[in-house]
């Protein structure tokens, strides 16, 4: 199992480099992670995602979806798209230490 | 054909159904070009272009009859309700894996970042204008733009 270290601590990823136990994640990973993904500076925008996908994940037991995070996140879609471009998903999935969503939609 | 496995940059859809069924893969395939982070077109035809249409994308139903896929023999499917009750059906089953109701995916996958267009043929066949269709419509085009826009993408017919 491949493992890598973020904010000083290391944990076990998988081959994309998905965190493999969300529990690891800490806010200070966050950036490490965004960095990884071509994301510069995390925005207060950036973090109202991640601090959604956090408290829905805990909630429901899996990963929103873009037309969730649209409806019960407030996160309009255009500005999701805009705060993770080419991907917006799983980019947002794997700053805030989530596996890769495996939903079509 | 080259035996690099080089990825898809673009996908120029052509949907031509219109019934629910007809429509969503075009829908869920375009949307999935751009969480994927590629560039997405929608074509809509015939009748696929009532997924376009203000006063019908909210009301397509699923076809009942003709379809040996639906284990529903077709005398059935004619009885008057059994299509609305297959499109309710349908519509609850997709709404759990929280694919949203035409309207609200044609917003989406506008949203985010797809181009949709209108054939002109059809449109001159079914005498519409731009006002028939709703606000995320880019425009009505021709067969050659449609290739013109789609070129250098991947084309996809449903």
């Amino acid at each position: 199992m491949p493992t890598k270290t973020l904010a000083g601590k290391t944990v076990e990823v998988d081959d994309e480099g998905f965190l493999k136990n969300p529990d690891d994640w800490t806010e200070e990973m966050a950036p490490e992670l965004a960095k990884e993904e071509g994301i510069g500076e995390l925005t207060e925008g950036h973090w109202k995602v991640i601090r959604f996908i956090r408290k829905d994940f805990k909630e429901k037991g899996q990963i929103p979806t873009i037309r969730r995070m649209k409806n019960e996140g407030g996160i309009p879609t255009n500005e999701l798209y805009q705060l993770f471009p080419q991907g917006p998903a799983k980019k947002s999935a794997k700053v805030a230490g989530y596996g890769k969503p495996q939903g079509c939609v | 054909m080259s035996d690099t496995n080089e990825k898809i940059k673009k996908v120029s859809i052509v949907v031509s159904k219109g019934s629910l069924e007809g429509v969503y893969p075009g829908l869920i395939m375009a949307n999935g070009a751009r969480m994927e982070g590629i560039e997405a077109n929608l074509f809509f035809t015939f009748f696929g272009l009532e997924a376009i249409m203000k006063k019908r994308m909210n009301n397509l139903k699923v076809a009942t009859v003709g379809n040996p896929a639906m284990h529903l023999p077709s005398l059935l499917g004619i009885i008057p309700g059994m299509s609305a009750f297959a499109t309710s059906k349908m519509m609850k089953e997709m709404d759990k894996l929280d694919i949203p109701p035409v309207g609200e995916f044609v917003e989406m996958v506008y949203d985010a970042g797809t181009k949709l267009y209108a054939c002109k043929a059809t449109v001159d066949m079914f005498h519409l204008t731009m006002d028939d269709f709703c606000e995320q419509t880019d425009s009505i085009i021709n067969v050659g733009k449609f290739y013109e826009i789609a070129a250098g993408g991947q084309i996809i017919f449903t």
